[in-house]
């Protein structure tokens, strides 16, 4: 009986010296952020908080799941994904994308089928099974989100590249 | 041998004849709230053999199932509303679930015996283990999904286009359940190398 109530005061120590201790030590890591990064000069995903702040991430954007296929800036881009892929397994064990994409299994999803570079070495020798260096699909494609753009585009596409040096030709 | 005869005379002696000190009432009663005891108590263990806490009292399931399902949306979503083990791994249904517990026994044997009692043995055994289950959700049209997942209370307009399509077609016509296209959606799937053909490296 001693014994439980020695420890229930040892325990109502302990709290009370962590409450006090929590209260103080916010205090010593805003001292500290003076120091860090005070100033940054690029800014990033994170915005300019400093290195050493924890910041409240914003809420996740939605992934765009219409399933309509989108045109490729230039002719050698990975196609992006135009469905949510975010409960997928893509490991050693299982390949999820090719549930769908595999020469084999395409006609049954009526998914387009991975191209035959896919089936092919770096010596461009043809397999009979996808290359493994072309296994882990999100190496290449990826999904895209439904949100804006954090830093404007200034891509120009191949087509209109050659349009302007075609009229300079001609000047 | 002569004795165990004689004694199951005995026994039998005892049975067959009627209660002197006993009313009739006294016995029919007092077998009755026996009945309700043990009918209870039998029903209220097996319940507790249903509960997470029996199910990850074991450092198998706790560690390998159980870690795998925390990720996914049947632990973890929007509203809150999550799936324990024997949501999907128990009938709901009472002769069902005796069917299905008697088939557990087996795994009591597994236990005794280490069959998985480490994660290399886990892995070796992942795809028969996942198989058996896959087995059984296919044999009972996936009727432990639907004890959850109503197909007349399914919302296609609200589905994405290509869920939306299998359901309203492949589904609805009997022609898949719903094990055949959602494997591995509350555990990791194993190497599934001559499972599914083109879904593993090799």
């Amino acid at each position: 009986m001693k014994n439980t109530l020695l420890n229930k005061v040892s325990t109502v120590c302990m709290t009370a010296a962590l409450a006090v201790s929590s209260i103080v030590l916010p205090s010593v890591a805003s001292a500290a952020d003076a120091v860090i990064d005070a100033e940054p000069q690029v800014a990033s995903m994170r915005g300019t908080a400093p290195l050493n702040a924890e910041l409240t991430p914003n809420p996740m954007e939605k992934v765009e799941n219409n399933d309509l296929k989108r045109q490729r800036d230039y002719p050698q881009q990975p196609p992006t994904i135009p469905h949510d892929i975010s409960k997928y397994q893509l490991d050693k064990n299982f390949n999820k994308c090719m549930d769908c994409h595999s020469r084999k299994l395409a006609d049954e999803a009526q998914a387009p089928a991975v191209s035959v570079t896919h089936y092919m070495n770096r010596d461009g020798e043809f397999l009979g099974e996808m290359s493994p260096r072309r296994y882990f699909c999100t190496q290449c494609h990826v999904h895209q989100l439904e949100s804006k753009p954090m830093v404007e585009n200034e891509f120009v596409d191949v087509d209109e590249l050659i349009k302007q040096s075609n009229q300079r030709a001609k000047k | 041998m002569n004795k165990i005869i004689n004694l199951l005379k005995l026994g039998w002696a005892i049975l067959s004849k009627p209660a002197v000190h006993l009313s009739l009432g006294f016995l029919t009663i007092s077998g009755f709230i026996a009945g309700v005891i043990f009918w209870g108590g039998f029903n209220t263990a097996m319940e507790l053999t249903n509960t997470e806490e029996f199910c990850t009292s074991c450092h198998e399931m706790r560690d390998n199932p159980f870690m795998e399902l925390q990720t996914t949306i049947h632990y973890s979503n929007r509203s809150g509303v999550r799936a324990i083990c024997s949501d999907c791994h128990v009938p709901h249904n009472w002769t069902d679930k005796i069917a299905r517990k008697m088939q557990a026994s087996k795994e009591v044997w597994g236990k005794i015996f280490g069959t998985i009692d480490t994660r290399e043995k886990f892995e070796n055994h992942r795809l028969q283990l996942a198989q058996n289950e896959w087995t059984r959700l296919k044999a009972n049209d996936s009727l432990e999904c639907r004890n959850c997942h109503q197909f007349d209370s399914m919302d296609f307009t609200r589905q994405s286009k290509r869920a939306a399509a299998q359901h309203s077609s492949a589904l609805a016509k009997g022609e898949k359940t719903c094990i055949d296209c959602h494997k591995g959606i509350a555990h990791k799937l194993p190497n599934m190398e001559g499972v599914r053909e083109g879904t593993s490296p090799h």
